[in-house]
């Protein structure tokens, strides 16, 4: 039976060895400083690249975390401080399942809420999308980050005479805050590798635009097209955007977990540990 | 200290915050179901059951992407579930301590991949291995069957039954991990002092324990299959049929959502893809909430209680 289950847990883990080497073999194969820095060449002409959509995914997320970090982090210091509320109950069960449903779905609420008002594809769409993508993400990051700070931190400062909020917002959430930002990173991470959400908000872009008006370029985006293109150094770029994507996805995640475990070891530790002496 | 505005300013903006969650999912109902209300209509031409998509004549059968959507789901389900279980419980229980961590992590990081990702390799990968060899040797196994007849172009059912299926696991086996390891010890402890060995301890005081979680987690890994969009689009051939063979192409509702909507002006046939959209959302948000719950309900008493170690 163990023999049974081990093989079980080899074969779950076999794709993920197979899809890592192929991308990394294929896809640093096709990096090149022309990725980095062009726009896309006309189809079957070599020397283009993918340097307005991996621009356009940058200021999409940053659009994104206009919504998504305000809110998300406000909702993840609710969800810490005030846990057995029923509002709060509510809200961590429907953030899992928020965070559960087909990102399409967000795509079509920007795209009725804004494209189809003004009339016209936009980044802000594809921003505004993403950001509502990002916010249940966010929220349980930080809640669980929140938590690990212990409660003698807090209370302390309530007895040193802090005010409510000075103590959740200059005590607390700084002493969570390496956790909350690696957390908040690797939302973005996995903010930055959708595709769906854009596909009718933002659009793509063939050439260069950083106009949040315009459609505008984003790397997933141009994955998904040359992945299924003809041409062959369409799909080595495709490759190597796809590397991109998982350098700084597993990277991330990573640190994430590094810096995690390193602050719950910290915080665990007592509140001796935490003094600023 | 009593409380300052500054406090009651702070206090606002958090609940606020938090209550933008339950709002968010609020707008999306309504406005999917809004938009998808002309579809409803007599002379719309939408019909879930219909099997003909023929935007120009006005036809809108959404049966196609349905069935697609639910088979697809329920046969990678089927491959994705004891894999990721076991996977799990290896995970939790069986591997050596410090093999545990970075197995977990190697799940993770399975479960972070994006998904067009992962359509790029199904489609440069796996779909040529299907059409070469794959779907020959099946053919040739069961020369009878209409599960493996038809042409073999590569993108199919099956593609996307395999792809979907990888793409789930690690979700399974994350939640099921989880589940695992909220087991209290003293389940454990008694099961070996009564003289149980390592997999009867698992089989007799763990699994049962952890039987609502589990079902939960795989329940979550099948709300997650029903919404896969772009990995599935990429394989699956698109095509708006009921497929008979597991070598045919076939559709999903969010693969049609996924190449359609851009490109809709006629107002028909924008509400008959928002009645689409509003199909995918219910069925999810339904797999999805009952999902949650079970696992909610193994983790701690109430749902939306604060799972861990406090």
């Amino acid at each position: 039976m163990q023999g049974l289950l081990w093989t079980a847990a080899m074969l779950a883990v076999l794709p993920l060895v197979a899809i890592v080497t192929h991308i990394v073999g294929s896809g640093f194969a096709a990096l090149s400083t022309s990725l980095f820095f062009k726009s896309p060449a006309p189809a079957g002409v070599s020397g283009g690249g993918m340097a307005n959509g991996i621009a356009g995914t940058l200021l999409l997320v940053a659009m994104a975390s206009v919504i998504g970090l305000p809110f998300g982090i406000g909702a993840g210091l609710f969800l810490a401080e005030r846990a057995g509320t029923r509002l709060a109950r509510i809200t961590r069960f429907i953030a899992d399942v928020l965070s559960g449903l087909p990102s399409i779905v967000l795509g079509i609420v920007a795209w009725e809420l804004i494209v189809r008002p003004s009339g016209q594809f936009s980044a802000i769409a594809g921003g505004v999308a993403l950001g509502a993508l990002m916010l249940p993400l966010v929220a349980r990051a930080t809640e669980e980050m929140v938590r690990l700070v212990p409660n003698a931190l807090r209370e302390s400062a309530l007895a040193l005479g802090y005010s409510q909020w000075r103590t959740s917002l200059t005590v607390v959430l700084r002493t969570a805050l390496p956790g909350v930002l690696t957390a908040v990173l690797v939302a973005l991470a996995r903010v930055a590798g959708e595709t769906a959400p854009l596909l009718f908000t933002a659009l793509g872009n063939a050439y260069w635009s950083l106009n949040p008006t315009e459609p505008i370029a984003a790397l997933p985006l141009q994955i998904f097209s040359y992945a299924q293109s003809p041409y062959d150094d369409q799909r080595a770029q495709a490759w190597a955007g796809a590397f991109l994507l998982l350098v700084l996805i597993a990277g991330l995640s990573l640190i994430a977990r590094l810096v995690v475990r390193a602050r719950q070891r910290l915080l665990r530790a007592g509140p001796s540990r935490t003094d600023a002496s | 200290m009593p409380e300052t505005p500054a406090d009651r300013a702070y206090r606002g903006y958090t609940t606020l915050s938090a209550i933008a969650i339950p709002a968010l999912v609020c707008v999306l109902a309504v406005l999917i179901a809004r938009a998808a209300l002309p579809a409803l209509a007599a002379d719309s031409g939408v019909s879930v059951i219909g099997r003909t998509w023929d935007v120009g004549r006005g036809q809108f059968g959404l049966l196609p992407a349905l069935v697609g959507t639910l088979t697809t789901s329920f046969f990678a389900l089927c491959i994705a579930a004891p894999l990721g279980l076991g996977a799990a419980v290896v995970a939790a229980e069986l591997a050596p301590r410090p093999l545990r961590a970075p197995l977990a992590f190697l799940l993770d990081l399975l479960a972070a991949i994006p998904s067009v990702v992962y359509g790029l390799w199904a489609l440069a990968v796996v779909v040529p291995l299907l059409r070469t060899r794959v779907m020959p040797a099946l053919a040739d196994a069961f020369p009878n069957a209409a599960l493996v007849a038809g042409p073999q172009y590569g993108p199919s059912m099956l593609a996307a039954v395999l792809v979907l299926a990888i793409m789930i696991l690690p979700y399974i086996s994350a939640v099921a991990r989880e589940v695992l390891l909220a087991v209290p010890r003293t389940q454990r402890d008694a099961a070996l002092a009564l003289g149980a060995t390592r997999w009867e301890m698992i089989r007799d005081a763990v699994l049962p324990y952890a039987r609502t979680g589990l079902i939960g987690g795989v329940m979550l890994g099948l709300g997650r299959a029903l919404g896969e969009t772009m990995a599935v689009t990429m394989v699956i051939g698109n095509r708006h049929t009921l497929p008979t063979s597991l070598f045919e192409p076939g559709y999903t509702l969010s693969s049609l959502l996924a190449n359609e909507f851009g490109e809709a002006s006629a107002e028909g046939h924008v509400s008959a893809l928002m009645a689409a959209a509003c199909l995918l959302l219910g069925v999810t948000l339904l797999v999805n909430g009952l999902a949650q719950w079970l696992v909610w309900r193994t983790q701690h008493g109430r749902i939306g209680d604060h799972r861990g170690a406090d």
